[in-house]
């Protein structure tokens, strides 16, 4: 039967055999093959994957670096608060969630047990606020007013409060020192929104839940600065959350300091002034509107003439910065962005635009000279100057014969510079425009920087606007629905007669509006930095800068110093000689022309002062005070809505600056320990690695 | 044994002096053991005390106390492959019925209230003490028993060449009620396994190809009438499912076998070192110690760790194959034969499904998974290897 008759197998049995043999090692084979696939072959894939499974991370946020005035004096700082908060972690491997431990923490801490639990639950599509929306990774903060006392007794008794601590954390603090708020120019913080982190995700700088980000002012235009990196530990966890192991972190970096050239002395005695005139004005009778000046707002600037450094930028209404810290209630946010507080957000230095009035008279001074009239030529400041029928009158109708441009500056003569327009406009081909008209007085206006953002580095600049041909053009374009609707109404009155003219003919330079807006009234818009940098540039020899509050941005340890040195967007359209003319003139109207009586006594030979005031009238609304001054060493710049005259209402705010700069009395005289800032200052604070800051 | 009194005494072959020289003598029963065999069982049974203290260190419920069970399972699973040779696979066979009759009889238990349901299968036996048993484990060697008993009986007698159809017959018939009330509980795996077991056992008794054939044929027939008559259990379906495509719900069904692939994958070459692993120390992957072990070794031990268990695996089924050529009657052939579809079809469930290959089905890797029941099965298949390697001829 078989040859191996022992083993009882024949050949069927001895062949099935060795195909199992075959078979079980082909199967073992497929799986030596598949195991070769997935851990040599993709490996290294499969371990970016496992390494990300399971790494959790708590974020240590940096602590945002201070705001310093150009001493060393906090503007801006951070408070170390208590802040007592939960672990999730910690709280959810009780038996109770951790109901039991919280509820004594809300008894500690005089808060009901509801509200407590309802801070440290996780926010999702079912759970109304309050809850955490942060990673439940991260401490959950119960409180951050929590009183030494309470901070003690959780920390004395930590066996009894498992998961819960008590610890100094950073807050925000606007100090206000010497009374300097300087609310809109140091901006608030907000929480960051989904949308920015998002954004925010594959930059080099990816922001974090629990971040809270410059929304304005400095804190915005220096928030990456400020801000710092956030530290992150990585803690590996397992399946259910429980922290298995440390895995590598990330240091955290603080925020660097912001020195500012903000001396928050003459910041606080600018806001005082400012408010102090703005009140005074609304006690003066307005002759026009037969009322009170409304006065509604205001803005002053003291910027260093040489350097285009901002000292002080006051903008009144204003309000208290720290409102925002620890989040912003929504009253308190209503009340901050209604008509009724009339905007205190807003920084009228850089976003407050008005026809500038007298004070525009150093561009038209100059388009004149640039279109070829001697600045000391003879010029007729008549009471009144007649365009076809429509008289244009001198402010207050005062006659003063045939005077030279420095004296027409002087005296502040509308009928000199109307002439001059006049002839300008018919030059340019009158109503019927030449196709390439020189448009002198327009075109200087742009030369100074008018129409355009001085670039200071605050957000949210204003460009004013010069309203030359191709704005009237577009304007009209914009408008004439309107007008034209208006202008078929059989109505007689002021505003309907305007309409049908703008109807007809509003899309052309007239005689009227070049005229008018050769002495800064009508269309034209400034803001008061704008006007700062002009006069700053007269002062300084031409050079027209862009203004600064920033001016060093300095590493926490103190070593690396990053200084912001002065920029300039060009140089004044005029000679040197022009420049000097003008420069005297303006010391003329401080001495003897308009603004003179609001500078008596004034040391005029050791500080010479320069001015130039101005009243714009804005139709429906009234006078805006303005006011434009400067030193060698300062230019400061001050306007009023709705305040009045120049001289009067703003002036003496002004004077109180310069008082206190240069340490000048009530008689006149300097004293030199009284003067504040009598030149600017040029060192830096030094800031020691400690964090501790010495005044240059 | 040889008493020894200082260093200069040199040991010599003292032959069949004393219990040990008996044993150890040429001939002798222990000398006769399959050495590889019984080597690579236990090298496996030890690489898996080091996963399952891996897997299970972490936990809180009874952390070590795995490590320390699975050495005491292994070390009875020892005892009773001992007392398998000892009474040898022949006197066994006359205790066929008996253990046939026992192990129908424990299934059915497990039908009644005294059976535990565990992931889904109704297939375990509560012994109190929180130790469980599950029966169906030692029904796959019953059921090879009894058919290798039936399919032999008239071959090793002389009578004929191969077994005749009424025989193959009867024997199908013997494992069909197991196998019936194995999927009742339902436990899937082991119907799988049991099926294989059969196949090995056909092919190895000679039974003509047709039946072979139509065996395979009512396999696969069977099992496209169970899914399309949904008579499987949803997280039967489920799981079938996410094995064609784990991407789709890589958070649900399909989270086990990824993460089990992220494990393995993430071991590279020379794994993360014992206890080092992530994935593993993350309990990441779920039943580590028992179906997914293999995951411990691809992540802890890597391509390296891993390979070595599959060589293992290869020299015990290298080894079964071996003596199933080489038993001394057919009775013993057919065994071994079901013992090799058994535990190589096993294996590669098991190892199939943690790489990704195969659909997940709650099987222990033979010798390295935790788990009594398994552990004391194998144990007592590789006692009927050993005990045939032994009673075969000495001259083959």
């Amino acid at each position: 039967m078989t040859n191996i008759p022992a083993t009882g197998r024949n050949t069927r049995v001895t062949i099935r055999l060795i195909a199992i043999q075959v078979l079980v090692f082909s199967l073992l084979l497929t799986l030596g093959g598949r195991l070769w696939y997935l851990q040599i072959r993709n490996g290294d894939e499969y371990e970016k994957e496992a390494s990300g499974n399971h790494v959790q991370q708590v974020i240590e946020p940096a602590v945002r670096g201070s705001i310093l005035d150009a001493r060393g004096v906090p503007l801006a700082d951070n408070e170390t608060r208590l802040v007592v908060s939960a672990s999730r972690t910690a709280l959810m491997k009780m038996d109770d969630d951790g109901k039991n431990v919280l509820t004594k923490l809300a008894g500690v801490l005089g808060m009901q047990p509801k509200d407590v639990i309802q801070k440290v639950r996780l926010c999702d599509s079912e759970t109304p606020k309050p809850c955490w929306n942060g990673s439940p990774y991260q401490p959950i903060p119960v409180t951050d007013e929590a009183t030494p006392r309470q901070a003690l007794q959780i920390r004395e008794r930590a066996e009894e409060f498992p998961g819960i601590s008590a610890e100094p954390a950073a807050l925000r603090r606007y100090a206000a020192p010497a009374g300097a708020n300087t609310a809109q120019v140091l901006g608030y913080l907000s929480p960051v929104t989904d949308d920015e982190i998002t954004k925010a995700e594959d930059s080099k700088n990816p922001l974090l839940r629990t971040d809270q980000i410059g929304r304005s002012g400095i804190e915005r235009s220096y928030d990456k600065d400020l801000r710092g990196q956030a530290g992150v530990k990585r803690y590996q966890v397992d399946k259910l959350g429980r922290v298995i192991g440390e895995a590598k972190g990330q240091k955290g970096v603080p925020g660097s300091t912001l020195v500012t050239s903000i001396d928050s002395r003459v910041q606080g005695i600018a806001e005082r002034e400012l408010d102090k005139a703005m009140k005074a004005a609304r006690k003066e009778f307005d002759r026009n509107t037969e009322r009170n000046y409304k006065a509604d707002s205001g803005a002053m600037v003291v910027m260093e003439a040489k350097t285009g450094r901002v000292v002080s930028m006051a903008s009144n209404p204003t309000y208290d910065p720290n409102a925002w810290v620890g989040g912003i209630d929504g009253k308190e946010y209503q009340k901050l962005t209604s008509k009724k507080s009339n905007y205190p957000l807003l920084n009228r230095a850089i976003q407050g635009q008005s026809a500038p009035g007298s004070i525009f008279k150093v561009i038209p001074t100059t388009a004149a000279v640039n279109a070829g009239y001697p600045f000391d030529g003879g010029y007729q400041c008549s009471s009144s100057y007649n365009i076809g029928g429509q008289v244009f009158k001198n402010f207050e109708s005062q006659s003063h014969g045939s005077i030279n441009l420095g004296r027409a500056l002087e005296v502040s003569c509308d009928t000199v510079f109307y002439r001059l327009a006049h002839k300008e406009w018919q030059k340019d081909g009158g109503n019927k425009p030449k196709k390439n008209p020189k448009d002198w007085f327009f075109k200087t206006a742009k030369q100074f920087g008018l129409g355009k953002e001085t670039g200071i580095d605050l957000p949210n600049e204003v460009a004013g606007r010069v309203p030359d041909r191709k704005w009237k053009s577009d304007y009209w374009r914009a408008n004439k629905d309107g007008w034209c609707k208006q202008a078929k109404s059989k109505k007689k009155d002021y505003v309907t007669q305007i309409a049908r003219e703008n109807c007809l003919e509003g899309m052309k330079m007239r005689a009227g509006d070049a005229v008018n807006y050769s002495i800064g009234q009508g269309d034209t818009q400034v803001t008061p930095l704008q006007m700062a940098v002009i006069y700053g540039a007269i002062a300084n020899g031409g050079t027209m800068y862009d203004p600064t509050v920033g001016k060093a941005v300095i590493s926490p340890d103190g070593k690396d110093v990053n200084e912001i040195k002065p920029k300039s967007h060009g140089k004044l359209p005029m000679g040197e000689g022009t420049r000097k003319a003008i420069d005297k003139a303006l010391a003329g109207v401080a001495t003897r022309g308009t603004a003179a009586w609001r500078f008596e006594g004034w040391p005029q030979k050791q500080i010479p002062m320069h001015a130039k005031t101005g009243t714009a009238e804005v139709y429906g609304k009234q006078t805006t005070s303005w006011f434009a001054t400067y030193t060698k060493d300062y230019t400061i710049v001050m306007t009023i809505s709705q305040g009045g005259t120049g001289s009067g209402a703003s002036a003496p705010a002004v004077r109180a600056v310069y008082n206190a700069l240069y340490g000048v009395n009530k008689d006149g005289k300097i004293n030199p320990k009284k003067a504040l800032l009598p030149a600017p200052q040029r060192k830096l604070p030094k800031i020691s690695a400690d964090g501790t800051v010495q005044s240059p | 044994m040889s008493s020894s009194s200082g260093g200069f005494y040199i040991r010599r072959y003292q032959p069949q002096q004393g219990t040990w020289g008996k044993l150890t003598a040429p001939g002798s029963l222990v000398r006769r053991l399959d050495w590889q065999l019984l080597l690579a069982a236990i090298a496996l049974s030890v690489i898996g005390s080091a996963l399952v203290w891996s897997a299970t260190r972490v936990r809180d419920d009874i952390g070590e106390g795995f490590l320390f069970r699975h050495v005491m399972f292994t070390a009875i699973g020892l005892a009773l492959m001992a007392g398998t040779v000892w009474l040898g696979h022949r006197t066994l066979r006359g205790a066929v019925p008996f253990l046939y009759a026992a192990s129908v009889l424990l299934i059915i238990l497990v039908l009644t209230p005294l059976g535990v349901t565990i992931n889904g299968s109704h297939a375990w036996l509560s012994l109190g003490g929180g130790f469980t048993v599950q029966p169906s484990e030692f029904t796959k060697i019953t059921i090879i028993l009894g058919m290798a008993m039936i399919l032999a009986a008239r071959v090793d007698a002389g009578d004929r060449e191969h077994p005749d159809h009424r025989t193959v017959l009867q024997a199908l018939g013997l494992a069909t009620l197991p196998i019936l009330i194995i999927m009742l509980m339902p436990d899937l795996g082991s119907v799988m396994v049991i099926a294989m077991a059969i196949l090995g056992v056909l092919l190895a008794s000679g039974a003509s190809n047709r039946w072979v054939i139509g065996l395979v044929s009512a396999a696969v027939g069977g099992a496209v009438v169970i899914v399309s008559l949904g008579m499987l259990d949803e997280y039967q379906v489920a799981r079938f499912a996410a094995f064609a495509n784990p991407a789709l719900d890589p958070a649900g069904v399909g989270y086990n076998t990824n993460q089990a692939r992220i494990a393995i994958g993430s071991g590279g070459a020379l794994g993360k070192g014992l206890g080092e692993g992530s994935q593993t120390t993350g309990q990441f992957v779920p039943e580590q110690q028992t179906d997914f072990i293999f995951t411990v070794a691809g992540e802890e031990l890597g391509f390296v760790g891993a390979g070595l268990i599959l060589v293992l695996i290869g020299v015990v089924l290298w080894r079964a194959c071996r003596i199933a050529q080489h038993a001394s009657d057919l009775y013993g052939t057919i065994v071994a034969a079901g013992i090799i579809a058994w535990l190589g079809f096993q294996s590669f469930e098991n190892i199939g499904m943690a790489l990704g290959i195969m659909p997940v089905a709650g099987l222990p890797l033979p010798f390295v998974s935790y788990g009594g029941s398994s552990m004391f099965a194998v144990w007592i298949a590789v006692g009927l290897l050993q005990s045939i390697a032994v009673q075969r001829p000495m001259s083959a």
